[in-house]
């Protein structure tokens, strides 16, 4: 049978791409936020899960407004980014897991979790960049196969937090009952504090996001307390991503340790997060 | 249900619900056709015949004009959308950023490493 082995929290600004396509990491700018990423790498290497369920939001690249999913699951054999407008360098297509896929697809389904189900997607930096960031090396990248999550953070209402973590849960029974001996790890992406729009842009709190941290492992329904309206005034319209890293929490289960954790301010206009949880053998 | 009425208003903040995505949609569809390289150049050549294809309103089209993200999102316009339009003028997210917040691009900088200082 499928195994959850772990969970990784991270952020996803477009400039990490960037950096990375510029070979930026040593740069006083960067140090500090991919010295944090060493434990993940280290972690990625001598556990190579087989399969990665990565739970981001798109920004506009392959979802308009026209129809835009609460929760939308990729079930593609691949998946290929695109130009976004702006100038980040598209990396090569990833390899999806459609039997996987379809499998999630169909227990979420029966388990109330009315997915929109994609057999074409495109997926922006917002899938891409924590992709680079977790395996930098395209030689990395080889036996890993990526199953697309995305979640709608972009026009409101977006779903609550609850719900999030009520779907992680749904997702870590999903796996468990998929029939191939695979490993998997779950990534829950976007934040942490921001916001790129209006006269309040640039705004972070930091004291808030290190409670979030803090209390994520143990404590995770903390965040519960906050409606995404609350959220928003709190860490930011976009901080509101943080919603998604409970997909990844709620997925591992009780028993999880955490391996390692960085916060740094600022990147771009971000306060940037990364968490790495096992899950308990 | 939340009740919006009741809602305190969050300064330098409008949240991008229903609303604000009925009153931007054209505009914000324009902006979506830019992760095409074709029409970004096609806007490039002439802004008002691709805003007429869009059809953006003159008060759209006037921001739109004088690049200002803060009257854009007033009228609808979304961020994510909107930093697709503000790329054809060279505009990153740290540059309207400083824009919205009306100050230079050095003081937001600032601002941000500030905040990771405290």
């Amino acid at each position: 049978m499928a195994r959850l082995i772990g969970g990784i929290g991270s952020s996803h600004i477009p400039a990490i791409g960037n950096a990375i396509e510029k070979n930026a990491q040593s740069e006083p700018y960067w140090k500090p936020f991919f010295d944090g990423y060493k434990p993940v790498w280290k972690w990625l290497e001598k556990k190579k899960p087989d399969v990665a369920i990565l739970v981001y939001n798109d920004h506009g690249l392959n979802f308009f407004l026209d129809k835009m999913p609460t929760f939308a699951m990729g079930a593609a054999p691949e998946y290929q980014n695109a130009d976004e407008g702006w100038g980040l360098k598209p990396i090569d297509p990833i390899p999806g897991h459609p039997k996987m896929s379809w499998h999630l697809i169909d227990a979420l389904v029966e388990d109330e979790f009315d997915l929109t189900i994609c057999q074409e997607m495109l997926v922006d930096h917002g899938f891409t960049v924590p992709v680079s960031l977790m395996w930098p090396e395209p030689e990395l990248r080889k036996h890993i196969k990526v199953i697309p999550l995305c979640v709608n953070v972009v026009q409101s209402p977006f779903p609550t937090a609850r719900r999030c973590l009520k779907l992680g849960k749904a997702i870590g029974r999903a796996v468990a009952s998929y029939e191939e001996n695979l490993d998997v790890v779950i990534l829950g992406t976007g934040g942490l504090s921001h916001q790129l729009d209006g006269a309040r842009a640039g705004f972070i709190n930091r004291d808030f996001d290190l409670e979030f941290l803090d209390k994520l492992k143990d404590e995770p329904e903390w965040l519960l307390q906050y409606s995404n309206y609350e959220l928003a005034e709190l860490t930011g319209t976009q901080g509101v991503e943080m919603i998604m890293w409970l997909i990844m929490r709620g997925a591992l289960g009780k028993n999880v340790t955490e391996i390692s954790r960085n916060y740094h301010i600022p990147i771009s206009n971000t306060a940037a997060g990364v968490i790495l949880f096992e899950k308990d053998a | 249900m939340t009740k919006k009425k009741a809602r305190k208003p969050i300064p330098g903040t409008t949240i991008f619900d229903g609303r604000m995505a009925m009153k931007g949609y054209a505009l914000n569809k324009m902006c979506y056709s830019f992760n095409e390289a074709a029409n970004r150049e096609a806007f490039r050549k002439d802004e008002d015949a691709y805003c007429d294809k869009y059809g953006i309103t003159d008060e759209q089209r006037a921001a739109v004009k004088k690049r200002d993200v803060l009257k854009l999102l007033s009228l609808g316009g979304n961020i994510y959308y909107l930093a697709k339009l503000t790329g054809i003028f060279g505009l990153n997210m740290q540059d309207i950023g400083a824009q919205q917040s009306g100050v230079t691009l050095e003081e937001f900088k600032a601002k941000l490493l500030a905040a990771g200082e405290k």
